[in-house]
């Protein structure tokens, strides 16, 4: 597997229509909202998680994909009779006295596990077994326009607990954004990717990651997501050619239907301008979907 | 200050997390000397220099936003790891995040820009052929393309730092007028001292205009 050579940016567009993208623990589970521009937000984490998801699910099992942060299973926690069989005297929070085998351990997790490799982990409890940066870098995604989450209430013709049996039935709530397209931007360094061993192959497996994103994380809460756009900016140089910002700045999402001040409802609202003009000299464009 | 750098760095989010609020973090009102330091060693960096952090300009008014996310409470074991190497197999390790869930909220700054003035010294790695200029030329080329080793980031990663390079003699860009007069920002992290098993150490910030003028790391105004 060869690592990367290049520097990587990317724009990734996504959207939601009547559902709720990523809910806010801090306001019951709403829409995440900014509360100075009144855009939805989705955090890093949220989209990393889905990565991850997708990941599992493509190489279900294949060896270099385990995915160390998992959803959904028997917790199963192995400890201290490893520290035995390697030898290594548990210490309170230090490195272990020998680095080598510090990096070993890390350099095992990178190999084997896809979202060690990809975006870091820390590995510290009673030895310290080392931090990896990962080379993927996620930023936060905002919509292009202020969104306006909706309250609604739904019921249930069937009751949890028997002392609400005469009701017959129960409320609850959703909390849905009719549309709201968002933009996310991503960053990948070619030389964090030889340290963990980031490869050419799992940079595809992240572009079919981004493109699917959401065809396999359908719920009740999330209404219909699509990945919309991925552009890539390459660089010749694995430091890069040019400042991020001033490639981010040459993809302009604008409005087109409908009143700017009238709320957009689906994707062909919107036009996606790419500037190819003039680009930097050493980078490329290059438009996954 | 012959051979100082300018750089400007911006961005929408920042999160300098005070070491007293770690779990609810709760960001510092400016960029840290120390996190300073993170964004240029993210443009370049060897062992042979220390990039040294002369004052910070705050442009922007300061301001706050919550934010709360799930996060994992705990961290890989090198023992489990260990265990899972001489076993072969990956399949037991694995860290369940629903069993496993803390949210907390992060106190992050909002809309922020700085400019890190900031020389570096040689250390005792340097080499024959590392001369501080040679280093400084790096730098500056790299900062001017837009060249980094990895993209810096304002305190966390998910925040990442635009940058420009000013050059000598560019004009300063604009200070908000919220920023003018005299603030005390009490102690606030200057750096980690990695040769002293990783203290930290703390200054008194004050900000004049929104500039702070930062103590050298080994002079007496600083503090653990």
């Amino acid at each position: 597997m060869s690592t990367l050579s290049h520097r990587y940016e990317f724009v990734y567009l996504f959207d939601v229509t009547n559902g709720n993208p990523n809910g806010d623990p801090d306001a019951g589970n709403l829409p995440r909202l900014d509360p100075e521009t009144n855009r939805g937000l989705v955090t890093d984490v949220a989209i990393k998680r889905k990565i991850r998801n997708y990941v599992a699910l493509e190489k279900e099992g294949e060896p270099g994909h385990a995915i160390y942060m998992q959803e959904k299973s028997v917790l199963n926690k192995q400890h201290n009779q490893a520290y035995a069989a390697l030898g290594i005297k548990p210490e309170a929070k230090k490195l272990p006295k020998d680095e080598a085998k510090a990096r070993e351990l890390t350099a095992w997790m990178c190999k084997n596990f896809f979202d060690v490799r990809t975006f870091g982990a820390v590995m510290t409890t009673e030895v310290n077994a080392g931090q990896v940066r990962g080379p993927v870098q996620i930023a936060f995604a905002t919509s292009i326009d202020p969104v306006l989450p909706l309250e609604v209430a739904i019921t249930r013709v069937a009751v949890t607990n028997e002392k609400d049996a005469d009701k017959e039935r129960t409320m609850g709530r959703k909390h849905i954004l009719p549309y709201g397209l968002y933009r996310m931007h991503g960053f990948i360094s070619a030389k964090l990717a030889e340290r963990t061993g980031f490869s050419e192959d799992d940079l595809q497996l992240l572009w079919r990651a981004l493109t699917n994103l959401f065809e396999h994380d359908r719920s009740a809460a999330r209404g219909e997501m699509a990945a919309r756009k991925l552009i890539v900016f390459e660089h010749e140089h694995p430091m890069g050619n040019a400042p991020a910002h001033v490639l981010f700045d040459r993809v302009k999402v604008r409005r087109i239907n409908g009143q700017d001040d009238s709320p957009a409802r689906n994707y062909a609202d919107y036009q996606v301008d790419i500037d190819r003009d003039k680009l930097p000299a050493g980078v490329s464009i290059n438009e996954i979907f | 200050m012959a051979y100082g750098i300018k750089l400007h760095i911006w961005g929408d989010w920042a999160l300098f997390t005070r070491p007293e609020m770690k779990v609810e973090r709760v960001s510092y009102d400016t960029i840290t000397p120390s996190a300073a330091r993170g964004v240029l060693e993210a443009i370049h960096w060897k062992p042979s220099i220390r990039w040294c952090i002369d004052s910070i300009q705050v442009l922007k008014p300061i301001r706050f936003e919550a934010i709360r996310r799930n996060e994992v409470g705990s961290k890989i074991s090198a023992a489990s790891v260990g265990k899972a190497i001489k076993a072969g197999r990956t399949d037991g390790l694995v860290n369940y995040v629903e069993d496993d869930r803390q949210q907390r909220a992060a106190i992050v700054l909002r809309d922020v820009a700085y400019v890190i003035e900031a020389h570096f010294e040689l250390t005792d790695r340097a080499g024959p052929d590392d001369s501080v200029g040679k280093h400084l030329d790096i730098f500056n080329r790299r900062a001017r393309k837009g060249q980094y080793f990895q993209a810096p980031c304002l305190g966390t990663r998910e925040f990442p730092a635009s940058f420009v390079l000013l050059e000598s003699g560019a004009c300063a860009p604009p200070v908000h007028e919220a920023l003018s007069g005299e603030r005390d920002l009490g102690w606030m992290l200057h750096d980690i001292d990695f040769a002293d098993g990783m203290t930290p150490r703390f200054f008194r910030a004050r900000m004049i205009d929104g500039r702070i003028a930062v103590p050298a790391f080994a002079s007496a105004e600083i503090r653990s």
